[in-house]
């Protein structure tokens, strides 16, 4: 019973602010707001024994992208933009295809369902700690994406910079 | 006990709301936070997939989506400030050289 | 039954933790004043009370009835969350530290992990606040913040990876006990580089001088909360000198053995084995917080391009190198 109410809870706060996030006119406000909502996800993944990746999402997303975003959001100046209003003119189209491809993935979710059943039981992550077990399937099973995922990582700093500097004549 | 599927439909939920976000907004950095929110909401139900089925893979895969979206906010970023140097609005509708 | 138990002794713990740290946050102010006022022979506060040992409740009280002013064109709902944010970001991991063997609120296995995750919490405050007040020296407070804590927070982690590397965990009580049984009996030997990056991260981190960039005072007025006044300026204020009693507790506790004294120093003189280990832990804190003013009252403030050469181009590559060399060592031993 407790497991429902705060999983209804998680549920309908993060619905809701997901919606505040889209429609807010001003940035920085979405940016608050979205920054709760990455609170509530971490929090869904405790509850999910998933106790490292609930601190990657608060170190990673709350701590380093949004400090992203509004940082970038800080170096352009947009307190005009904010008379304009917020979504394309062509915004039904955008709904018609969400809708579309929302019936398309419900099917192809609820429709056929199949799975490997794996063998890691929640105990046994809990014996050891989330952390531990992750490192362990990370640097031995998937080393590969891993050292894939680094290279990714040096290629969007490279890109980064290459891209924003200005150019030194 | 919450069943595997709130988990799903929850995660559903959220990645259209982050797409209809991106089809719709004008503005490019509320794009890429709509991306951002599509990419929880996959890690959403990777995480629930895993915890239910009993594969330490879902975890994996979210680690490396959050190191794939890193990379992808710090290069989206950088492409804004370009257009906002060049272009002067972060509108997307303001991009209209190859429409004829 | 059991449950209310457990509750009620977790709520007199947070009772105790957050009426020590404020009441310690409040001395903090009044020692960096003495001190600093010594070292650049003056008296430092010497009108309240006796030897000016009320200055901080004369402080308090005085923020307490300012005028709260709120800027005509700021972004209000923002202006007032901004201390908030700041404030919470620096309490919540209090929660994680333990002061003494056995003394923690939440003993949870990712320690580390969670005060560095709320310290990076601590830059939306900052930023926030710079871009609500809608003021030019804020704004570029917020800024220079921003770049500031997202640069040096990568050197604060990659400095701490040696101590996780050779205590095999991220739980802080796990740290101590793993230090006090190690060669040196503290990690600060064998971890030199990983202490030296860490401490200059913490100071770059908690916004103090000489790399208070975000508020320096002789160009910026007061940076980023230029803007605040009264109560909400003191949130602020108590926020940094939290963050500085947190930094300096995870360098107690991560390099400098806790809690607990080096078993040679037991060896050498066994009646210091009588002291509580609350002693030990406040004392070493006392001297890193004493460190903190002492750089403030001898270094000059940093340029910015100097500030990010530094993180960048000095601290990163030091602390992965300490993570090379402390993998090695720990593979060859």
């Amino acid at each position: 019973m407790l497991n429902q109410i705060i999983f209804g809870y998680f549920a309908v706060t993060m619905i809701s602010l997901a919606l505040i996030v889209i429609t807010r006119k001003n940035i920085m406000h979405s940016i608050v707001y979205m920054l709760i909502l990455f609170f509530h996800i971490a929090g869904l993944y405790l509850f999910l024994n998933a106790e490292f990746l609930a601190a990657i999402q608060i170190i990673v997303y709350a701590g380093a992208i949004m400090v992203l975003f509004l940082f970038v959001i800080m170096l352009l100046n947009l307190r005009e933009e904010l008379r304009k209003s917020r979504f394309a003119i062509t915004w039904p189209i955008g709904a018609i295809f969400v809708v579309l491809s929302a019936v398309m993935i419900i099917i192809s979710v609820f429709g056929n369902r199949f799975a490997n059943v794996g063998n890691v039981k929640i105990s046994d992550i809990e014996k050891v700690g989330h952390t531990v077990a992750v490192g362990k399937l990370l640097f031995v099973e998937y080393l590969f994406p891993f050292e894939v995922a680094s290279l990714i990582l040096l290629v969007a700093i490279v890109g980064a910079i290459v891209l924003a500097k200005k150019e030194i004549k | 006990m919450v069943s595997l599927d709130w988990y799903v439909v929850l995660s559903l939920i959220i990645f259209f709301i982050g797409m209809f976000g991106f089809l719709s907004r004008r503005n490019i950095i509320m794009m890429l936070i709509s991306i951002e929110l599509m990419l929880n909401a996959v890690n959403i139900s990777f995480v629930a997939y895993s915890h239910y089925i009993g594969d330490m893979a879902g975890h994996i895969m979210v680690f490396l989506i959050i190191a794939v979206a890193a990379s992808e906010a710090a290069i989206g970023l950088a492409l804004v400030i370009l257009m906002v140097r060049n272009k002067e609005t972060i509108f997307v509708d303001g991009l209209k050289e190859l429409k004829w | 039954m059991e449950l209310l138990w457990e509750i009620s002794i977790i709520v007199i713990k947070i009772v105790v933790v957050v009426s020590v740290v404020m009441f310690h946050v409040a001395y903090a102010t009044y020692f960096e004043r003495k001190v600093i006022g010594r070292m650049q022979m003056r008296m430092g506060p010497k009108e309240v009370g006796p030897l000016g040992i009320l200055q901080p409740v004369a402080d308090g009280i005085k923020s307490f009835f300012k005028e709260d002013i709120i800027p005509l064109n700021s972004d209000k709902p923002v202006f007032y969350l901004a201390p908030v944010i700041s404030i919470m970001a620096a309490m919540s991991a209090l929660a994680v530290i333990p002061f003494f063997d056995g003394f923690i609120i939440s003993n949870i296995n990712l320690g580390i992990l969670f005060i560095l995750a709320m310290s990076s919490l601590g830059a939306y405050g900052i930023v926030l606040a710079g871009w609500a007040s809608n003021s030019k020296y804020a704004f570029l407070g917020g800024l220079r913040s921003a770049a500031q804590v997202i640069s040096y927070e990568v050197s604060l982690g990659l400095s701490l990876v040696g101590v996780m590397l050779l205590a095999g965990s991220f739980n802080l009580n796990d740290i101590v006990e793993a230090q006090s049984s190690s060669v040196f009996g503290f990690y600060a030997i064998p971890q030199i580089l990983g202490f030296f990056v860490f401490i200059v991260s913490a100071v770059a981190e908690t916004n103090r001088p000489p790399f208070d960039l975000p508020e320096a005072e002789s160009e910026l007025v007061a940076g980023y909360f230029a803007e605040y006044s009264g109560f909400r300026f003191a949130l602020f204020m108590a926020a940094e000198y939290i963050g500085m009693i947190i930094m300096s507790s995870l360098a107690v506790l991560c390099f400098l053995g806790g809690w607990t004294v080096p078993y040679y120093v037991l060896y050498l003189f066994p009646f210091l084995g009588a002291v509580p280990g609350v002693v030990w832990f406040i004392l070493k804190l006392y001297a890193c917080i004493f460190f903190y003013y002492w750089i403030r009252a001898t270094l000059p403030r940093f340029r910015y391009d100097q500030l990010m050469a530094l993180g960048w181009k000095l601290l990163i590559p030091l602390s992965l190198l300490n993570i090379l060399i402390t993998g090695i060592a720990k593979l060859i031993i």
